[in-house]
């Protein structure tokens, strides 16, 4: 057996940081593969895997990342959903501040960093079911709106929450519309109270991106998708009920209660049935979002076809 | 025109027809159809069926400028590629968007007026296919014309179709129905005449 001179060994610092760079050489090599896989244009989102269980409380399975963050409605960016993504990309999320007064005591302006400093981010699987017969189940993670409300401690006065989003038109390009920005939506204040009522400033385990309403943005998921505005900067309670965008824009089709009803039809889409994006057939579409029984009570002996 | 460069003007009126179509198939099999390619299916043979219908208009009125009438002979291919585009556009409604639902399709085909006259539309366009043939023209005689005015009707019940099926931004079938108008305005009896009539005065 040959004597090995001492010489000839590799001091061991030296061949980890061998074993290291071969390791890191082979993912790049890995990386580029995929990321070259991906169509232009979205080279910065792998496909994440879904938090497990991979679905939600019903067994249907979590929504790709891609498709969550590459189909979005974000009208002040764009109106065909497979732009905003690239659009939004440098939209700046950092400072942030969301306002919260109106009717209430303690009126205050909190930094986007402190709120989810204080309210640690929870996570919650929700269907979300746009007016436009798709959806999507999505991984969230945020706080219950309720937490804030309790804070700023709302006066009795207030009935209603009004929530506005940003509208900087350097940053959103959407100026081809005359649309009346900026984007406005509300609740009553007991559902603005309800535990499935989310603040989100997360999905699939990471913050949001622009796209999808960063930093901050509501999930009401028993409504259809528009009630759930985006990159809010300013909460108030209101006594009256506020005018949301949409109900604005043509009162026939859009109403401020926008609960999902297979019962009450729209002129353009199918109510009664819906798409879950990645499937081929459709789906019927369940009351309230198959969440009728954490919020059927707050309808009581309401005509639901009449306050849609 | 000789014969040649008709032939020639037909071959770029088959691949200009056929392209959105290849499109369409390229991007599917390239996942760049969007995260709801049935969607993106829909919008697209939609909108090939219509700018195809438009330019099939557009021929009878081309035809009358004294260098172009040629273009008459592309009128029934144009015409042709606009129906396939739209029993495309239905079949994917029907088919692969509502699966062939029929208690759902009846439910929406009584709701929402786009989708009925989307369809009144197509059957007009399914008459004029059938009877784009030779054999059609000779058997109808003088109703041949008649029926084929149905054509206008068609497009007009398209552009409200698609200005209906619009959700906020409504240039698109502005602009599409602004076109078909002009089209048609053009056909009226007299109207060229009164513009070349006008155009001798102001040489004079």
């Amino acid at each position: 057996m040959r004597k090995i001179k001492s010489s000839e060994i590799t001091p061991e610092h030296l061949y980890l940081s061998r074993r290291r760079f071969l390791i890191s050489a082979g993912a790049l090599v890995a990386s580029t593969m995929l990321f070259g896989a991906c169509r232009p244009g979205s080279p910065e989102t792998p496909d994440l895997q879904p938090p497990s269980p991979g679905t939600d409380e019903l067994g249907d399975k979590i929504t790709p990342y891609k498709d969550i963050t590459h189909y979005n409605n974000f009208y002040e960016f764009s109106l065909q959903k497979e732009d905003v993504a690239d659009l939004a990309k440098n939209f700046k999320t950092s400072p942030w501040t969301v306002t919260v007064g109106g009717l209430v005591r303690q009126p205050q302006t909190f930094d986007i960093d402190d709120l989810r400093r204080r309210f640690p981010a929870e996570e919650r699987i929700y269907r979300l079911r746009c007016v436009e017969a798709w959806s999507m189940v999505i991984p969230w993670e945020g706080f219950p709106l309720a937490k804030l409300l309790e804070m700023v401690e709302p006066k009795a006065e207030a009935k209603y929450v009004r929530f506005e989003s940003l509208y900087d038109p350097k940053q959103m390009p959407m100026r081809d519309i005359p649309f009346e920005w900026p984007y406005v939506e509300g609740l009553r204040l007991d559902e603005a109270r309800h535990n499935l009522t989310l603040l989100a400033t997360g999905i699939y385990g990471k913050s949001l991106l622009p796209q999808n309403g960063a930093p901050l943005r509501l999930v009401v998921p028993w409504k259809y998708g528009y009630k759930s505005i985006k990159s809010i900067v300013k909460i108030d309670l209101v006594a009256e009920m506020p005018l949301s965008f949409w109900v604005k824009q043509s009162a026939e089709e859009y109403g401020f209660y926008a609960n999902i009803n297979p019962e009450v039809p729209h002129p353009r889409w199918s109510q009664a049935s819906e798409r879950r994006i990645g499937e081929a057939k459709r789906r019927a579409t369940l009351l309230f979002n198959s969440y009728d029984k954490e919020v059927t009570n707050l309808y009581q002996g309401m005509d639901l076809s009449n306050f849609f | 025109m000789s014969r040649l460069s008709t032939f020639w003007w037909q071959l770029v009126a088959h691949i200009g027809a056929l392209t959105p179509l290849a499109l369409i198939i390229w991007n599917f099999t390239q996942d760049q159809l969007t995260a709801n390619p049935i969607r993106a299916i829909q919008l697209r043979t939609g909108r090939s069926a219509l700018v195809l219908l438009m330019l099939s208009l557009a021929c009878t009125p081309l035809s009358k400028v004294p260098r172009l009438r040629w273009v008459l002979k592309l009128r029934r291919l144009l015409g042709l590629y606009a129906f396939t585009y739209a029993s495309l556009h239905l079949l994917n409604f029907i088919g692969i968007d509502y699966g062939f639902n029929l208690a759902l399709l009846r439910k929406d085909l009584a709701e929402k007026y786009f989708i009925f006259l989307g369809l009144t539309a197509f059957i007009c366009l399914l008459l004029l296919a059938i009877t784009s043939t030779k054999g059609w023209q000779q058997r109808l005689g003088k109703n041949w014309q008649r029926l084929h005015w149905l054509v206008y009707l068609a497009a007009l019940l398209v552009i409200t179709h698609f200005f209906l099926s619009v959700k906020a931004d409504r240039r698109a079938p502005l602009l599409y129905g602004a076109i078909v108008l002009l089209l048609l305005l053009v056909r009226l009896p007299g109207f060229l005449k009164t513009i070349s009539r006008r155009r001798h005065q102001f040489k004079k």
